[in-house]
């Protein structure tokens, strides 16, 4: 070949990547009224730690409201490759947030979805891509909004506890939410949050992944309950559903005793509060 | 175009390999034991997440300007080179790179090449080439070395023999050298060194890779720890470099900030012991250095992801590895799994533009983008949103436009197009995703035990008794 290319480098071309965000600035007052998006995962498997989280929030004085009209932030289908699905979807979710109240998520993952791959979902419709905008700038992962916008202070009132928390990938690096987490736990005086083998590794659970590549999402998952299993931790909570069907599936497979929970249904049950109770 | 057009399509038992790997405990262990310490060498060498974060930006934009001028930066490159004394020779396949290779070889006679360590020679599969004519092509890198003893492939592109323990090495020298039984690293390496040394003198011509091809200066830089890059450059009377267009920068001053990352990322060292920066063949009152130097200049495929702006970043890679190192499924099925020369993440993102998604079609879906490839590359590529950028050109109908990749909709199923289309409609209509959630958890007790690959390593979910849609509408009222 004589000359080095046939295509024109345009600089327009050239992707930077993003600056480096900065701490997230947080509202002075806690608001009056929030949207609870549930996410589906929560909505078939573990409804009863939403309920949890509504409790939570009402007890901090905010009226939760939970539009019946919503299903999936689409995350299944855009990291499946099938933007266009996940676009539509995604269109029929943000139709239900028309007053600016902030919109809480219990799960770190459909939380992202909505502050960071919505823009790119929607890039080529400006009108669209400000409305997304406003939403990304509104949305809080449930143990981010509970620490930092109400500045929720938790009386533990349980007996001593050690606890494994896990954190997922997208709670961790797309939302850095694993600190809320931790300090949330550590507000609780009875409980000691136990490290675990490999704690910032992914389960294995990954969407699709689990089922596309069941060998190597098996190997994940068997590491991950062996490390939560010997941390010494007397529970193991989680802030992420996908994450806990993945590992509570194993556990049960393996015939283990130890199940992950919610962290709103943990927090909820330690404060006093009542928590739903209808435990799949 | 392709060289590898013929090639099998390897990856079509990524799956099977995956199997192996994972029920392979001795692999397990060896590379969960290297990797942990890998990344423990690199989390020492990045005290201060600041400072790693600046780096990191820094790093990525010099990246992307020299991305952004690339034909530029390669022209002036030639004409520095060629100022310099170095013969430059362009690729646009493996095929045309060997056959420039074997052009200087078979003028020079040569029998015997010695080659420091250069992941685009093993793209090239140089070695096999050569070989097939009649030229005897030894590996001096000490892990290459190991790896071609026993007629493996590297499975890590900076640690080509990351795989095996010192058991297993041991075993490979007493069976190949002929050497007595140790387990001795020290000794090991020795009787390696022994062997190798020798060899750097008999040799007719060097080979070897290229870190970073400045272009302002005409010059290639080599990182290395053994001295067996400088020897391979120095020793023999030609050397031949090899290596990717993409490896162009600016100026010495873009280096600075790259090489930090490199060997702070790679083996956690602050510089590698070595660094060597080529500006040609021996002068006329030199004593030593090779007679001619040539640099060849590889494309095969690059182009197709230099002409898409979200991956295009993909040629950001240094190849320091850091990737692989925090990957949880590299972790798990070691290099060899992938069967490609380029493992791991970025492997999963480089290769599909070498060999096309057809060859790769299932590379894009061993991740759980987890992100921790692209938290910790140093240049700061997406990898994880290219990597569900791939899957969608994956499963684009195959003669889609824009076309954008050789190979695109490899995955294509109308099956599962159809899916996502009635997942969709569940998704989009709130009166049938209720009538869904009610169905799912009334009817929970029709799902079977067995649900293919879930339940193969966990049992079957079991849907709550009633929804969130329904419980929050008791007790909030109808929203």
């Amino acid at each position: 070949m004589s000359s080095p290319h046939s295509s024109v480098a345009t600089p327009q071309a050239t992707r930077l990547a993003p600056p480096l965000a900065g701490a997230r600035n947080y509202p002075a007052q806690k608001p009056a009224e929030v949207y609870l998006f549930g996410t589906c995962v929560l909505d078939l498997f573990f409804p009863e730690a939403g309920m949890d989280a509504i409790r939570l929030l009402e007890r901090e004085g905010i009226r939760v409201h939970f539009p019946q009209g919503q299903s999936c932030c689409g995350q299944p289908a855009y990291t499946s490759g099938y933007t266009d699905e996940a676009r539509e979807v995604a269109r029929a979710q943000l139709a239900l947030f028309s007053h600016d109240w902030p919109v809480v998520v219990p799960s770190g993952s459909c939380a992202g979805m909505f502050r960071h791959h919505y823009a790119e979902l929607f890039h080529d419709e400006p009108a669209t891509l400000r409305q997304v905008e406003a939403l990304a700038a509104r949305t809080y992962e449930l143990a981010e909004f509970l620490l930092e916008v109400c500045r929720i202070q938790l009386d533990d009132r349980g007996s001593p506890i050690k606890v494994a928390l896990h954190t997922s990938c997208s709670a961790r690096r797309e939302m850095g939410t694993h600190v809320h987490g931790r300090s949330l736990l550590s507000q609780l005086g009875q409980v000691e949050r136990v490290d675990h083998d490999h704690e910032s590794e992914c389960c294995g659970f990954g969407g699709t992944f689990c089922v596309r590549m069941p060998d190597i999402s098996g190997a994940m998952v068997r590491d991950k309950t062996a490390a939560l299993a010997g941390a010494g931790a007397d529970a193991v909570v989680s802030a992420d559903c996908g994450c806990l069907l993945n590992i509570n599936g194993a556990f049960e497979k393996q015939q283990q005793s130890l199940r992950g929970e919610h962290l709103a249904s943990f927090l909820l049950r330690r404060t006093g509060g009542k928590s739903d109770g209808v435990q799949s | 175009m392709s060289a590898h057009a013929d090639t099998p399509a390897i990856p079509i038992s990524f799956k099977r390999r995956a199997h192996d790997a994972v029920h392979d405990a001795q692999l397990r262990k060896n590379f969960r034991g290297a990797m942990d310490f890998l990344m423990a060498k690199r989390a020492a060498q990045f005290p201060d997440g600041d400072e790693l974060e600046r780096l990191r930006a820094f790093g990525n934009r010099v990246r992307a300007r020299a991305l952004s001028k690339l034909p530029d930066l390669l022209q002036r490159l030639e004409a520095n080179l060629t100022r310099n004394g170095v013969k430059v020779h362009w690729a646009e396949t493996v095929d045309e790179a060997n056959a420039i290779v074997h052009q200087i070889v078979a003028a020079h006679e040569a029998k015997q090449v010695i080659k420091g360590k250069s992941m685009v020679s093993e793209e090239m599969e140089m070695n096999h080439y050569l070989e097939g004519h009649g030229v005897d092509c030894l590996e001096s890198d000490m892990g290459e070395f190991i790896v071609q003893l026993g007629n493996e492939k590297p499975s890590h592109i900076i640690m080509p023999a990351i795989h095996l323990n010192a058991g297993q090495v041991a075993s490979l020298f007493h069976d190949k050298l002929e050497v007595d039984y140790t387990e001795d690293v020290d000794r090991l390496i020795q009787i390696g060194r022994e062997t190798l040394r020798r060899k750097f003198f008999e040799a007719d011509i060097g080979v070897s890779g290229v870190n970073f091809a400045i272009a302002e200066t005409g010059s290639l830089l080599l990182v290395e720890n053994e001295g067996n890059g400088r020897m391979s450059t120095t020793v023999p009377p030609v050397h031949i470099a090899v290596t990717g267009i993409e490896k162009v920068v600016e100026n010495l001053r873009d280096v600075v900030p790259l090489l930090s990352l490199l060997t702070r990322s790679a083996t956690g060292q602050p510089i590698t012991t070595y660094v060597n920066v080529i500006s040609g063949p021996r002068k006329a009152d030199e004593l030593d250095g090779p007679q001619e130097v040539h640099l060849v200049l590889l494309d095969n495929g690059r182009s197709q992801a230099f002409a898409d702006s979200e991956l295009r970043q993909t040629l950001n890679c240094i190849r320091c590895g850091a990737c692989m190192n925090h990957c949880p499924v590299y972790t798990r099925i070691g290099g060899h799994a992938y069967g490609t020369v380029y493992p791991g993440p970025i492997g999963k993102i480089v290769t599909p533009h070498m060999l096309g998604l057809e060859a790769t079609r299932d590379l894009p879906s061993a991740s759980s983008l987890c992100g921790a490839c692209g938290e910790v590359c140093p240049v700061k590529i997406p990898i994880p949103a290219i990597l569900r950028r791939l899957r969608e050109e994956n499963v684009r109908p195959p003669a889609a436009e824009p076309h954008h990749m050789r190979g695109q909709g490899s995955k294509y199923s109308r099956r599962e197009r159809y899916a996502w289309k009635a997942w969709r409609t569940l998704n989009t209509s709130p009166r049938l995703y209720r009538l869904f959630g009610l169905a799912a958890t009334r009817l929970s007790g029709l799902i079977p035990a067995d649900i293919g690959p879930w339940t193969e390593h966990r049992s079957a979910p079991k849907p709550a008794t009633r929804t969130l849609h329904e419980l929050a509408r008791d007790h909030l009222g109808e929203d």
